[in-house]
This record gives C-alpha cells, structure tokens and sequence, in this order.
C-alpha cells in the first residue's frame, strides 16, 4: 500500500520540489502553507494520520516548532517520523526541533536523492 | 533517481519575486518601526525562503549572496543588531542586487553587478553586530579508515523516550546491519521493568554488537545520526581481523561535531555536484519560457462547480432533444436558459482567473517614493488605496510604467519643496495618492499630489510656440488646455532634470493608456494639485460592443466610445470647403466619415438619410460615422489580428459571430490618426 507524506513549507517551490520527489517515490503527497493550515489537512486525511511529515520551520501564520508540537498531542502522530527543514545556520534549531518532538532533519539545500536517503532512515520500508 | 530541477524553475521565479516585492515593502516598513519583533521576523523569512530555494535549485550566485544577509537579519531580529539607516540602506541595496541577480538566472539580463562589495560590507555589519570577526569553525580532520575490511565495537543505548520522537531504533540498526557482516549482537534487556510498571512507548532496551564493515565509520554512524545527541552511540574501530582481546586504535563517540561535519560534507557535495548543471539550464529554461499565473484554488474550486452545472445542463438538453415533441418545448427552453446561465457565469470566472488586484502594480512605489524624495529634497507621505481592487494580469503588467511615469511627475513637478510649502501655509509633506476603485465597467485608477497644479499660462504660452494655437486665439478652457500636456514633445518644465521633463513621457503614457483601450484625463486646481485619471477596462480579452451593417460586413464598435447613433434629415449632412463632409448633429458640426469608404467596402446604403449615424467621442472629439444599419449590442471576445495577419489601421482586433463569421473591430483612437489630421479641434463651432 502506498504511503502518505505531508509537506509543510511556506514555499511552493519547495512543496513542489519535495513532493514532486515523494510522488516519483511512490508517495501519496498532502501539502500545507504553513503549520496551521497542515494541522487543518491532517485532520482531514484518512484516519487522522500519514507515514511521515517534513516541515519547514520558518513558516507564517504557525512556525514549524509550534507545528511539530501541535502534531506530537495527536495520538494517531505520537510515532510519525517527523524531519525538519533546516539551514546550515541554524544548528541550534535542530536542538530546539527534536525537543519539539521532530525525529530527524535535512539541510537545505538537498538534492532529491539526499531527501529520499533520510527519509529511509526514518521510516521504515 | 535524477531529477531534472530546471522544470521547478519557473515556479521558484515567480515565488522569488514575490518575496522580493513583500521584502521591499517590509524593509520601507523598518524605517518607521525599526523595533517591531514581527517585522523583521517577516524579512527574516523572506531572505531565508530565497535562500533555501536558490541553493536548492542551483542558483549558486544568488544563495551565496544571500548567505550573509539571512545572517544578518537573523542577528537583527535576535536582538544581537541594531537597525540603523545605514543598514536599512545596505539592505534595500541587497535587495536590489537580489533582483539583478534574479535577472540575470532568469536569462532576462546578461549580467548583474557584482555582489562581492555588498558581501563585504554585509559581513562586515554581522561583524560589527558581533565584535568580531566572525569565527569560522574548524573542522575536524576524519580519520581515513575505508573500503579495507575492519572489525569494530559498537554499542547503542537509546533514550528512553526514543521512540516518542518518531525515531525507530530497530530501523537504525536495520539501516546498519546493511552495512556490516559477521555481527555478534548482545542485547541487554535488564533494564526491562515488570509489566504493571511498562511505558509500552518507552524503549528500555540497549544493544553490543561486533561486527565486520568496509564503509568508514560516519556511514556507520549515519543511520544514528539523529539520535546521538540524546542517545548513547559509540564505535570503536579494534585492530586486525577477528583478532581477540585487539586495542582500540580510534575511538569515535558520535557526538554533535562529528554528526555536523559529516552533514555540511554532504551539503558541500551536493552543492558543488548540482551547480554546473543548473547552471548551463538557466538559459535554456529562460528560452522557453511561459507565462504562468497563479490562481487561488477557490477561483477553481467555482470553476470546476460551473462546468459540473454545465455537464448536468447538457444531459438534460439531450434528453429534451432526443424525445422532442413540441409539448416539450417549454423545458427545452428551460434548459437552455440555465445552459446560457452556466456559460455566461463560466465566462465570468474564467476571465477572473486572470484577475489580480492592483497592489501588484502599486507595489514599486513605496521605493520608488523614497528614492525620488530623498533625490529632490522633498518630504513626500504615499497613501494608496483601493490596492485589492482587480484588474486583468495583462493590463496591470502594462500600466505599471505609465503610473510610475504619472508619480515620478508628480513628485518632480507637482510638489513643490518644503521650504516653498510652508511659505505658501501647507503642510511641508507633500502628498501623492494612488487610488484605484471600481466605476461601472471601468476601473478607475488616480494619480494625484496636492502641490502646485498645473501653470496655465506656462501651457497657454507652450502651445503658442509649438503652434498647436495662434497668438491670437483666447485662453481655452481648462479641459482642452490640460490636453495639450498629453502632445508629443510638449514639456513646460523649466529646466530639465533627472527625473521627467525631457518632454517624452506624457504622450507615450497617453498611447499606453489607448493601447489597453483606457483613457486619461486631468484635473488640476493651482495651488491645491493636479489628479490624473486613468480609466481601463476590467479586461483585454472582452469587449462590450456595438454591432453594425456597412455593405455585407458586420463591424463590431466599442460600446464605450459610442454616444448616440441618429437618422439624420436630409439637410443635416453638408459639405464644406468642397470636398469635406460635415454633420449637423443638435447645432454642433461634426466631421462625418463614411465607413464603407475608410474600409473599401461595396456599399448598401450611400445616402445618409437612408443610413444612420453613429457618433463616436475619443478625447473629447466626435464625430459621425455612416453605417448602414445597427444590429445589435452584444459581448464579444477579442482575437488579435495581428497574431494571426498584420496590423490594420482602424481595426483593433477581430472577433468570432454566433452564426461563424468574422466581424472586425473598429479601433476608434486609430480611427482618428488615420482622418483627422494631427491638431486639435477647437470644439463646437456653431
């Protein structure tokens, strides 16, 4: 069964290029603008609940940080793998990313291959 | 999987330049509130959005450009810098520089300046923000230990709450045991608690393992690399090949620094690996460009609906027709009428698509204000309202420079300096406006400042010496003495400057107007300021219009130019100085046009009296044109002539009859070029 992926990034561009990866990587692809409107997609995804979320942390409206915490109070996400988008410049956010609840991390900018390898490394075959 | 990144190109532009235009706003913003926490989180976000999609789709120019400016922003709004107008400057300079370079990846421009100064001086303020130079980390060298066969030890004791993270250290060590052979695990369990005090979501368990691997030992670690920090990870390389009780050589617990620099490697690969050919795509995709427009979903949710009504119309038309008997009558006209409904409301949507408000054209000039007040030494406050009102993309991309145009005049000619305001009893702020709203079927769009007005006697004198009135002719009025501005090479300003006054401008802004089928007009008070007006149409692409009969061809009329259409009396068409043929139409003379003449159309009807005449305004000129008979006023939609032939005088476009004929439509502004000479009418005689 194919697995679902939410993107969650201010930047079209991004959400495109990302799920344009997953979509080749045999992913179903949901996307949200920002932390609000992903939490909003969420609750209308089938069972509450997708395979894995990568979210960006700079964000209107709800930053990732906020976003990923929100996601951790839901029990159907408790144990979704959770990578963050992140800078080079921006170490101590990793930090402050997986206090949130995130799982994991890639640092832009990735190249799609790099984005898939991580996502092996989180979520199971 | 090789992924060509040049087809997210387009998308990155359009997203870029939007974030440059919300930086340029927000950045004029900081001047006033130079604390606002929001503010700079907002600009923040946009260098950083820039950045991230530049390095990622292998604009290298622009992400190393941006590098030290989302630096620097961040330090701004962390407190750790102070804005200043010098660094608000510097940064509006980025910001220009970012358009440059956008340019240039756009293939739009050769080549943009270069962004090595700024670098400096942008360093050289995160520099300052610091008290020191900033310090790049040294990086460990790794230890080369690859591609022989070692033996190593290796322990992982996960964190208790591990998995409530997302994290799966059975994955992990999966990801490993793909790497290494001949392993020998030890899992030590005793930290297992009874089952009344089990957290099922707690991970109580640790793992010793031995193993044989060729990767080196980042690649080992990798799999763990997002848990080292809170998680137990150590490997320790032992000597020789399955030898006992081996000293450890290297010793590398996973620790932050190392799990850091194996990443930045990777980022550095990467970045290096993917340049040169986003690089040589740039201009390929620059080449083939479209244009794309962005359209909120809900625009297409209305859509998709209406062609659902369209879909369920047309099934109920069928099964009218099919079973048709004249009972039935009724319901297929029914059926139509709501198929007419759904079709005109379609046409409506559709044409919103295209629609975008107005802001996207107002949005230089908050900039563009700063920069001409800082240049003339003039206190200058911009209010724009009516910036959600919409208009057609085209028409906004096309009157973008004509209103700078208008502004720049304003602020160069209209408003005068404080020192002369205050001398007059204003306000030393000068005010322009920009106010754009919605009148019938128009959009209306204004451009006024409340400085001096217009010099009547300096136009008075202008037109004199241009020849455009004798010496001996009176004032005209003020309507028709504003006109004159609007002629080539008729400047009044006394000296010119930077800015406006070479004379150029205000007739090619009045052809820009004419040429999106709008019109200019003026007002001007002396002493209290000038207003321009603008009207456009909502749209380029449908025209509200007249049709006619002249011989056997159907020529479309713009409902817009048109005044009234007569049956004149035999009497009321004459001709003067022998050749030319005037109307008398309610006591004013009017240049009369036969239009089966101008087109070279075999006509029906060449007695006036047995036609009608329609009289057509353009710039506060009528006149009469013969047409055989007046069919109808209806919507149509404008196909360009000269996409599909060749420009035709007179004609603006062409478009497509209900019964599939072709009906050309007449350009009345061209109409006028082509038989009125080039001078102003002195309005009604009589």
């Amino acid at each position: 069964m194919g697995k679902t992926a939410l993107i969650v990034d201010d930047s079209s561009s991004m959400r495109q290029m990302v799920g344009f990866t997953l979509k080749g990587a045999g992913f179903t692809v949901i996307e949200g603008g920002n932390g609000q409107e992903a939490l909003d997609k969420l609750s209308g995804a089938p069972g509450g609940k997708v395979d894995i979320i990568i979210t960006d942390l700079n964000m209107p409206v709800m930053d990732g940080l906020t976003f990923i915490k929100q996601v951790r109070t839901r029990a159907m996400l408790r144990f979704t793998p959770i990578l963050m988008l992140t800078t080079e410049s921006q170490e101590s956010r990793k930090a402050e990313g997986k206090a949130a609840g995130a799982t994991g991390w890639i640092v832009k900018p990735f190249h799609p291959e790099q984005l898939l390898k991580v996502i092996d490394k989180v979520l199971p075959a | 999987m090789n992924l060509d990144m040049t087809i997210f190109h387009q998308a990155f532009f359009e997203e870029a330049a939007d974030l440059l235009a919300e930086l340029e706003t927000q950045l004029l913003r900081l001047e006033e509130a130079p604390n606002d926490i929001e503010l700079l989180n907002t600009i923040f976000r946009c260098a950083h959005s820039i950045k991230g999609g530049s390095a990622t789709f292998g604009f290298t120019d622009i992400a190393h450009f941006t590098h030290g400016l989302e630096t620097l922003l961040d330090r701004l709004r962390n407190g750790q810098a102070k804005v200043s107008g010098e660094l608000t400057q510097l940064l509006l300079e980025s910001l220009d520089q970012l358009k440059s370079l956008l340019a240039v990846a756009r293939g739009e421009a050769a080549s943009a300046p270069n962004s090595e100064p700024l670098i400096a001086r942008i360093d050289a303020a995160i520099a300052d923000s610091e008290g020191q130079k900033p310090t790049i980390a040294a990086v460990a060298a790794e230890p080369e230990i690859a591609n022989e066969v070692q033996r190593y030890v290796f322990r992982f004791v996960p964190n208790r709450d591990v998995m409530r993270q997302g994290s799966d250290p059975i994955l992990m060590l999966r990801n490993l045991f793909e790497m290494v052979e001949e392993v020998q695990v030890r899992c030590n369990r005793s930290n297992i608690p009874l089952l009344n005090d089990l957290d099922p979501e707690a991970c109580y368990v640790s793992w010793e393992m031995e193993f044989n691997s060729i990767h080196p030992m980042t690649s080992l670690l990798e799999p763990f690399e997002f848990v080292s920090d809170e998680c137990e990870v150590s490997l320790t390389a032992v000597a020789g090949y399955w030898e006992d009780n081996a000293q450890p050589v290297t010793t590398i617990v996973a620790a932050p620094t190392l799990a850091d620099s194996a990443v930045q490697e990777v980022t550095a690969a990467a970045a290096s690996s993917t340049a040169p050919a986003a690089e040589t795509s740039v201009n390929a995709a620059a080449k083939m460009e479209t244009h794309t427009l962005r359209v909120s979903t809900d625009k297409i949710d209305k859509l998709i609906n209406l062609v659902g009504e369209l879909v369920i119309n047309q099934s109920m038309l069928n099964e009218v027709v099919q079973h048709f008997e004249i009972s039935n009558l009724p319901r297929l006209l029914e059926a139509v009428a709501a198929m007419e409904r759904a079709s005109r409301e379609l046409q409506e949507r559709v044409m919103a698509v295209r629609m975008l408000p107005i802001k996207h054209a107002f949005g230089r000039f908050p900039r563009l204000v700063r920069d001409l007040a800082a240049t003339c030494h003039k206190k200058i406050d911009l209010r724009t309202t009516g910036e959600e009102t919409e208009l057609d993309k085209s028409v906004i991309e096309m009157i973008a420079d004509p209103l700078t145009h208008l502004v720049r005049n304003s602020i160069d000619h209209g408003l005068e300096t404080p020192e002369e305001r205050i001398a007059c009893g204003k306000n030393e702020m000068g005010v322009v406006s920009l106010n754009a709203f919605h009148e019938g079927g128009n959009i209306v769009v204004e451009v006024s400042d409340d400085g001096r007005g217009l010099d009547k006697d300096r136009i008075y004198r202008k037109a004199i010496d241009r020849g455009l009135i004798s010496e001996s002719d009176p004032m005209p009025p003020d309507d028709v003495l504003h006109n004159f501005i609007f002629h080539p090479g008729f400047s009044t300003a006394a000296k010119v400057t930077d800015l406006s006054g070479r004379g150029v401008g205000m007739d090619i802004v009045k052809q820009a107007v004419q040429g999106l089928g709008g019109a200019i007009s003026l007002s001007s008070t002396p002493g209290h300021g000038s207003r321009f007006r603008i009207r456009l149409p909502l749209t380029m692409a449908i025209l509200e219009g007249l049709s006619l009969r002249v011989g056997d061809e159907v020529y479309i009329l713009p409902l817009t130019s048109i005044i009234e259409s007569i049956r004149p009396k035999a009497g009321d068409v004459r001709v003067v100085a022998g050749q030319t043929e005037v109307a008398m139409v309610r006591g004013e003379v009017l240049p009369l046009l036969r239009l089966y003449q101008f087109f070279g159309v075999e006509p029906v009807v060449t007695e006036p009296t047995r036609g009608l005449l329609v009289i057509v305004e353009n710039d506060g000129r009528k006149i009469a044109l013969l047409v055989d008979e007046l069919i109808g006023q209806s919507q149509v939609v404008i196909k360009s002539l000269e996409s599909n032939y060749r420009k035709v005088d007179g004609i603006a476009g062409a478009t497509i009859l209900g019964d599939g004929r072709v009906a050309l439509i007449i350009d009345v502004p061209g109409l006028y070029r082509n038989v009125m000479p080039a001078q102003p009418i002195m309005s009604t005689a009589a």
